[in-house]
């Protein structure tokens, strides 16, 4: 696992920069047409449990591909930073737990959890760094564990095991950004800044850097750098980008519990980011949207079939398996290899 | 604080570039550095020569960093080093090849000089992309052109030839301001045509670069260097000027032996 990024990888940045100079495919353009319309289209229902739910999972797992990806360090943590960022913006804002909750306004409450949540992860990473390979995965799943465990006795602050309810977005300009079409825009825009911020990160220098990193780490300690030292900046950018999407996550259920940062949820992110492509920051929200319908899907058409609709993890776990086994850097690489078949195809009829 | 400046002071005078005392290495109960010293003047350059495992890439790895040593200290300028991480001691102008080339496959080969120049930069942690005419790009295209390397600027490493890789690696070693260098067998699996090339390369430092060689391949290392030492079995067994140690009947019997018999 730890050796499946780097390697499937390694190739994509000769690819990118050549396409950086290109500009964007015709395709890129087609699909930012259709997300900014798709409020005409599709029904709330759509928007919100479907694309915004999955743009939301595309950004933590985005965060993830980041890590693992360009970096090299495969992190369980991205799910948990997310939760620490959900739990925060409850425990600072305001909930149905008015107990606990202090009250702050959202301006406050949700910068200030942005920052906890980024502190939290740059932590995390700064134990994760020193490790490597299967190691970092072990890590990073303990302190995820942990929270999880926490959260779930903690009653003064995390409020156990019910978590807190009643959540809610907040309501500005006139507002209510919670209803259908604005929480769809908000969650489009956090995943459009994230997708956009790792792009330019690594084509600079401190993505270049970690990339450098990721395939030599004594390479690059031989050239001067201070590989503990980006690594953790790492960590500290991909829980940024996770953060937010925390935040949206509680806001769009309305709630967070123990449930939210579960062993669960937290294999579900790399599988989202497996199964999409660890080779390009828009693999993971191929994944993400396929986990999404999944999930809400699955379950009718297993119950038309007569079986039992629990069994929709049986199905999401299949894919997993299917991808992976045929296509180690995902759907992203199963479409690459398909194109460029494809178009060797029709260069050699020409 | 004021210590370090008095020696960064003295470090411009007389110091030594390299001065290592009493350095021993051993990995569990292999000694592969037994109670090394020795010391390089600026800008001397030195062969390292001895046959395999004598411990001479040990050494490097010790000087860089790579790996601390089991005891002994190691000044770099008269600062002592010993106990610094690897890319503190490249900030101060030390630099290395690797035996085995270490490169980033999936970049070009501007892109890893560009790294290299980063490395020992203040942008390191930059957020910014570089502009066409960034001054560290600059340096990175001027290495890529002393190396000989223009050609195949934009290739990914991975697809260039071995001796391509290898001038590589001399570019990312030079990239900065080093006061000092080690190559580690720079001429292995080198054809003859680029072996001269090599020797041109090194040949064509500045001055106040001196550097240590590990090179196997004595025409090209006596060719390069004005000292020489030898190594046996992780202790230095014989100094001297090229010419001594070419003529010397313990060392051909030992070391010189077979190369130039065959």
């Amino acid at each position: 696992m730890a050796s499946l990024p780097a390697s499937a990888t390694a190739g994509r940045a000769a690819a990118d920069a050549a396409e950086a100079a290109r500009g964007p495919h015709p395709a890129a353009w087609l699909l930012a047409a259709v997300l900014l319309v798709l409020p005409a289209i599709a029904s709330d229902f759509f928007l919100v449990q479907v694309f915004g739910w999955a743009l939301i999972l595309g950004t933590i797992a985005l965060s993830l591909q980041f890590l693992a990806g360009y970096g090299g360090m495969v992190s369980l943590v991205q799910m948990t930073v997310a939760g620490v960022a959900g739990y925060m913006v409850a425990i600072l804002g305001s909930s149905g737990l008015a107990q606990i909750s202090l009250g702050w306004p959202f301006w406050l409450a949700v910068p200030v959890a942005i920052l906890l949540a980024v502190l939290f992860g740059t932590l995390s990473g700064a134990l994760a760094v020193r490790t490597e390979g299967i190691y970092t995965i072990m890590i990073t799943l303990a302190i995820a564990a942990a929270f999880f465990y926490f959260t779930r006795q903690n009653e003064t602050v995390f409020g156990g095991f019910l978590g807190f309810n009643g959540v809610r977005a907040p309501v500005f300009w006139g507002v209510d950004w919670r209803s259908p079409v604005p929480f769809y825009y908000l969650c489009l825009g956090w995943a459009v800044i994230a997708w956009g911020l790792v792009v330019w990160v690594v084509r600079a220098p401190f993505g270049l850097a970690l990339q450098g990193i990721r395939d030599n780490a004594r390479r690059m300690a031989a050239l001067g750098f201070d590989v503990t030292a980006h690594r953790i900046a790492a960590y500290a950018f991909a829980a940024f980008l996770a953060a937010p999407a925390g935040i949206l996550l509680t806001w769009l259920n309305g709630q967070i519990a123990p449930g939210t940062v579960g062993i669960g949820p937290v294999i579900d992110v790399l599988v989202i980011a497996v199964v999409g492509g660890l080779g390009r920051p828009i693999g993971p929200f191929i994944g993400a949207l396929l986990y999404v319908l999944l999930r809400i899907f699955a379950l009718d058409a297993l119950v038309a079939l007569g079986l039992s609709g629990q069994r929709f993890q049986l199905l999401i776990g299949l894919g997993f398996l299917v991808t992976v086994l045929f296509s180690p850097d995902g759907i992203l690489g199963l479409w690459e290899r398909w194109r460029r078949r494809w178009t060797g195809a029709r260069g050699e009829g020409r | 604080m004021a210590v370090a400046i008095a020696e960064r002071l003295q470090a411009t005078g007389t110091v030594n570039a390299l001065e290592l005392r009493g350095v021993t290495k051993q990995f569990g109960a292999l000694v592969a550095l037994a109670d090394v010293t020795l010391s390089v003047r600026p800008g001397e350059r030195r062969a390292i020569l001895g046959s395999n495992g004598a411990g001479k890439t040990t050494l490097l790895n010790c000087i860089t960093g790579d790996f601390p040593p089991s005891s002994g200290t190691i000044r770099f300028f008269g600062e002592d080093v010993t106990g610094f991480p690897a890319h503190e001691r490249i900030r101060r102008g030390l630099r290395r090849t690797y035996q085995i080339s270490l490169l980033f496959g999936g970049l070009s080969v501007l892109d890893n000089v560009h790294l290299a120049c980063l490395g020992v930069s203040r942008g390191r942690f930059s957020l910014l992309r570089p502009r066409r005419d960034d001054a560290l790009l600059e340096s990175a295209r001027a290495l890529v052109h002393a190396v000989h390397l223009d050609a195949v600027a934009e290739k990914k490493v991975a697809e260039l030839a071995h001796g391509q890789q290898r001038q590589l690696e001399v570019a990312l070693a030079l990239a900065g301001a080093p006061r000092f260098l080690l190559f580690d067998e720079p001429a292995a699996g080198l054809s003859p045509a680029e072996r001269a090339d090599l020797v041109a390369i090194l040949q064509g430092l500045p001055a106040h670069m001196g550097y240590v060689i590990i090179e196997h391949d004595m025409d090209v290392a006596l060719r390069v260097v004005e000292s020489v030492t030898l190594m046996h079995d992780g202790r230095i067994f014989k100094e001297g000027t090229p010419a001594e140690i070419e003529a010397d009947p313990e060392v051909q019997e030992l070391y010189l032996g077979h190369g130039r018999g065959g």
